[in-house]
């Protein structure tokens, strides 16, 4: 009995992980890039051109000449202005069930969205946040702006 | 008349140097379909249902107001100005049974794959569907294919491999809800998104 139990939970949990966010997944592609440009990943800084891709643990950075647009795998557009650092913490979207769930980040600058399928089919597994707030959405699109926040 | 909660957190800011201040507006949504935003913290939380509806938080005070264009666009010109091309949806019909177009779509097809050229940086996703003649499984098995055919028109057409997906959803996102075994040419179709 105990062990079924136990074997249930592996099962449980191989698919639970099977399912978990993994750093390094893609999650978009930048579409518009203007000035200095760069996404983060591992600890390297790569120059963010238009038809780079964003993975899921980039941070995007723009400069004070620079602003950046992302269309994600499941068409939420981002866009940020100067001196901005958008995290791409979560994305998962699962493209034949039209599934996934999603988190970002703005710790600092501008940042423009108009949400896409996740947002539309489950719209309380999308959040975005800022260093104090939590923002729910409910198929929108939206501005955010954090003044002096955090550079990391 | 300052109170002396805000006084301090001014002092704190002062001395950090990084007085967080933040802002949410809501804007109006492109299709027109009402939309809204909570802004929560770990105090309170805020609805946003109004086009250019927002909310400011900073040290001393939260609150809302009613932004305006004007301000947006003063704000945030640059983000918005960066804004991706809007991601298109087209809709390919089949004859019954198999992976061949309707004359209409043959034509449609064209033009998407002018489209794909011309957008920087494009990606494709082919999803493809079914009527809900024949079993579920044969279904899923049909709707991929004919997903994969519309793939491999727009390969040898010169669409770059790399920029294409294809899925297949079977008979279980019908354009229209039918009966099951009901012939409905709407339903077999195949969905390409670009973006």
């Amino acid at each position: 009995m105990i062990r079924s139990y136990r074997l249930l939970l592996c099962a449980f949990l191989a698919a639970f992980s099977a399912f978990s966010v993994h750093a390094g997944e893609l999650a978009g592609m930048v579409k518009t890039s203007k000035g200095q440009v760069t996404v983060e990943r591992h600890g390297q800084k790569l120059v963010a051109v238009v038809g780079t891709p964003v993975e899921v643990g980039d941070k995007v950075r723009t400069s004070s000449d620079g602003a950046v647009g992302v269309t994600l795998r499941d068409n939420t557009l981002l866009s940020a202005g100067p001196n901005s650092l958008i995290v791409i913490e979560k994305f998962v979207f699962d493209n034949k069930t039209q599934d996934g769930s999603m988190s970002i980040g703005i710790r600092k600058g501008t940042l423009s969205v108009a949400t896409g399928k996740i947002a539309k089919r489950t719209p309380e597994s999308v959040d975005f946040h800022t260093p104090t707030s939590v923002l729910g959405v409910r198929g929108t699109e939206f501005v955010i702006e954090v003044g002096e926040g955090r550079d990391d | 008349m300052i109170r002396p909660g805000s006084l301090a957190g001014i002092a704190a800011c002062l001395l950090l140097g990084a007085c967080a201040s933040e802002r949410v507006v809501l804007l109006p949504s492109a299709d027109g379909h009402r939309s809204a935003v909570v802004v929560r913290d770990q105090q309170s939380e805020l609805l946003l249902d109004q086009p250019y509806a927002a909310a400011v938080r900073r040290v001393g005070g939260n609150g809302s107001y009613q932004s305006s264009p004007e301000e947006v666009n003063e704000r945030f010109s640059a983000a918005l100005a960066a804004q991706p091309p809007r991601p298109i949806g087209y809709v390919l019909y089949f004859e019954p049974g198999g992976e061949l177009l309707t004359p209409a779509s043959k034509a449609e097809f064209d033009k998407i794959r002018k489209e794909i050229a011309e957008r920087a940086a494009s990606e494709v996703m082919v999803i493809g569907h079914t009527d809900r003649v024949g079993s579920l499984p044969s279904n899923d098995e049909l709707s991929k294919r004919r997903a994969e055919g519309i793939r491999e028109l727009l390969i040898q057409s010169g669409v770059p491999a790399e920029k294409l997906e294809a899925v297949g959803r079977g008979e279980r996102d019908p354009l229209l809800a039918t009966e099951d075994e009901v012939d409905e040419p709407k339903n077999r179709r195949v969905e390409i998104n670009l973006r």
